[in-house]
């Protein structure tokens, strides 16, 4: 080997490493900056330290009466667009006819209740924001006149402990923090939808085209934080406050006296599809066969 | 929209865009595959498609990424998937194995074309010239020496090639594969699938743009290869078709809860697509043409059904792989397009007709589907793979003389007539 050839693989070899030292310390940086909480005096947020929380929702569904406060208080807080599409929790309504037909619907994610003169019932029961204009057919109404069992299921992220959408986003953009919480960078975020795809209970959406997410960016994925920025101070988040029935509990399990630690001790509890191996973090008490 | 979706269910995230795009690296990975079967393999009747065939891969490589750039939501942040890849995705593999296969593939091509290249640096004169010289990268002598460090490298690149061809389409099946979420898309046999399906619509392009070429150049077609051609897209597609129906099969005969739903999506959105175009249009049929000629009969140049003139099996091949091609698109679309119309809560089935403008539209796929062509055009006038300068450029060592050129040739053995390996067998 002669020396101008050894000089040039040198070369190319301090280019090679010294580009993937450059290409490491870049993931020392912490993502965003927490130094605006700070410089705006926020000391809650400042003291708040995600190893000391382990939070839990839990939701009972024999409780929820459908009023959809729950939902219009999250696109409130949390500036969802008001698209049908975009909602980071809605409310399901299942009734049960007299011939074992599962009639689902959610009309704008229930944000508005739900109509009792059945006009959003078809066919296996439709989600009337996508039917807006198609008349319910004689045979389903026939049906549905023969209901015997009713109920409500609230459904939001269920920030599982094992996240389908953490393991598939491209950019780390989806990220699980320690308290348990899966949040999204809408700064990273390249609008792939790959962790929307992945998301087994359809909890995620793109932020369509003309609307903003409350950090200002557009064409990302958004979802329940599980109201993150009220959590970390102390709050509660908004649909649990909103709901009047006390159908949704939210707390921290490593606080020993808190109402979801008694909660998951006093009750049998379920989640929603388990053999997807997700371990969702959100639980409920009285799913039914039917609810999906 | 019938039954229930989720509320955030209402659009289909992955447009026609997305369909194109493993379209497109499934042509690459199956041109790929049969250059390297005359590179590495020495399938000799493969010649006169070898330069072809590497050409036609990395014209239709260069545009791979743009149908997923222009889809994504933020499509200036699209370089962060090399600058902070999450290895837990299987789409942050994508931006690698594309660069890694794009150099390989150049690689070759310069390679395979340097003698070229520098023939042309030698006879053409001005900008031209100045272009071929730097093409060349200075070196403007063919040394005998040169030539066979050339012949082993491409060699080694053709053969590594072929696992890169492998994973850059085996892991666009494993992207769709490995999502647990959708029944239509999940199974471990997605890239395997994928795979085979790249393949043949690979092969079924490369007979297409040869026949095609030929017929616009006016320039006789070598009937031998594209039965050869024939026969490899019959294999292919024989373990293709029976990997997708053992898949439906133990869908159906599982009988899981989400099977419902599955059976929803075929038999009310994808009845045309799936059961009209993919299965019969684009895989029966041509398999039943493949079957009649391609498989030789006992009596040598004889069909074992029916013995077609040279011309009228060509004829029919190129029917056959552009029915290929269609299927194979229908394929992508029902994958692609089917899985995402089923709800994930299983109770409802959504739908789904691409526009005709804007950036994900129906005009756009055309755009993108026609550049790798231009492209072609374009790569193929600077260093045409047909009428080379000079013997014996950019092959591999000189080997046996060439098979009865026949198209049916005097061997039993299935797929493997007219390739050279019953040489090799008997050296």
């Amino acid at each position: 080997m002669d020396a101008s050839r050894r000089r040039f693989i040198k070369l190319g070899a301090h280019a090679v490493f010294g580009g993937l030292f450059v290409y490491t310390l870049r993931g020392l940086v912490p993502p965003g900056s927490p130094s605006t909480a700070s410089a705006r005096g926020d000391t809650a947020y400042d003291q708040y330290r995600p190893t000391d929380h382990e939070w839990a929702f839990i939701v009972d569904s024999t409780k929820c009466i459908g009023c959809g406060r729950c939902a219009r208080a999250c696109k409130q807080e949390n500036n969802v667009p008001m698209e049908p599409s975009c909602n980071r929790t809605w409310v399901e309504r299942y009734r049960i006819t007299r011939e074992d037909v599962v009639l689902v619907d959610s009309p704008d994610g229930g944000i508005n209740g739900f109509p009792s003169d059945g006009s959003s019932g078809e066919g296996g029961g439709s989600n009337s924001s996508l039917t807006r204009n198609a008349p319910a057919k004689p045979q389903a109404r026939k049906r549905e006149e023969e209901v015997v069992k009713s109920f409500f299921v609230p459904k939001l992220c269920n920030q599982c402990e094992r996240p389908p959408c953490v393991q598939v986003c491209p950019v780390g953009a989806t990220y699980k923090t320690l308290d348990g919480v899966v949040l999204v960078n809408q700064k990273r975020c390249i609008g792939c939808r790959y962790c929307i795809q992945a998301c087994p209970y359809g909890a995620r959406y793109l932020v369509p085209d003309a609307e903003v997410t409350p950090t200002g960016q557009k064409h990302v994925a958004d979802k329940c934080t599980w109201c993150y920025h009220r959590i970390t101070r102390g709050l509660l988040p908004a649909c649990v406050e909103a709901c009047p029935v006390g159908a949704r509990t939210f707390g921290d399990l490593r606080d020993p006296d808190s109402a979801v630690r008694r909660i998951l001790d006093e009750h049998r509890i379920d989640v929603l599809k388990p053999d997807l191996g997700t371990r969702p973090r959100v639980k409920y008490i009285g799913l039914d066969e039917a609810v999906v | 929209m019938d039954g229930y979706l989720y509320p955030n269910e209402a659009e289909v995230q992955w447009s026609l865009l997305i369909v194109l795009y493993p379209f497109i690296t499934g042509l690459v990975a199956g041109a790929f595959v049969v250059s390297s079967l005359y590179h590495v393999f020495n399938i000799k009747a493969l010649k006169p498609v070898a330069g072809l065939s590497l050409l036609t891969a990395l014209s239709f490589l260069l545009v791979a990424p743009l149908p997923l750039q222009a889809h994504l939501g933020r499509p200036e942040r699209a370089f962060e998937i090399f600058l902070t890849p999450n290895w837990t995705s299987a789409m942050a593999g994508f931006g690698f194995i594309w660069a890694m296969y794009t150099m390989l593939v150049i690689a070759e091509v310069w390679l395979v074309f340097r003698p070229d290249i520098i023939h042309y640096a030698h006879t053409t004169t001005g900008l031209k010239r100045l272009a071929y010289r730097v093409a060349s990268l200075g070196v403007l002598e063919m040394t005998e020496q040169g030539r066979r460090a050339d012949e082993r490298l491409i060699k080694v690149l053709a053969t590594a090639g072929i696992p890169a061809a492998c994973v850059l389409h085996g892991y666009v099946g494993f992207l769709f594969g490995s999502i647990k979420a959708n029944p239509w898309w999940s199974t471990p046999l997605m890239p395997v699938i994928f795979l085979m399906s790249a393949i043949v619509s690979g092969i079924s392009l490369l007979i297409l743009t040869y026949v095609v070429v030929s017929v616009l150049r006016g320039k006789p077609i070598d009937h031998a290869c594209v039965q050869s051609l024939a026969r490899w897209m019959l294999g292919f597609l024989l373990v293709d078709l029976a990997l997708e129906g053992l898949e439906l099969l133990s869908m159906f005969y599982e009988g899981e809860d989400t099977w419902p739903a599955v059976q929803r999506l075929i038999s009310e959105r994808l009845m045309v697509s799936y059961v009209g175009i993919q299965a019969i249009l684009g895989s029966l049929v041509p398999l039943a043409i493949l079957l009649v000629l391609a498989i030789p009969g006992p009596v040598p140049g004889k069909g074992w059904l029916y013995t077609f003139r040279d011309v009228t099996a060509t004829r029919l091949t190129a029917l056959a792989a552009l029915l290929v091609m269609v299927g194979v698109f229908a394929m992508r679309w029902n994958v692609v397009i089917g899985g995402q119309l089923v709800s994930k809560s299983m109770r409802g089935i959504s739908s789904y007709t691409p526009p005709l403008g804007g950036r994900e539209g129906v005009l756009a796929a055309l755009v993108f589907f026609m550049l790798p062509f231009y492209i072609f055009a374009i790569v193929t006038r600077l260093i045409p793979p047909w009428d080379r300068p000079g013997p014996g450029h950019g092959e591999p060592p000189p080997q046996p003389p060439e098979p009865d050129p026949s198209p049916f040739p005097v061997t039993t053995h299935f797929g493997l007539q007219g390739s050279g390996w019953e040489q090799e067998a008997g050296e």
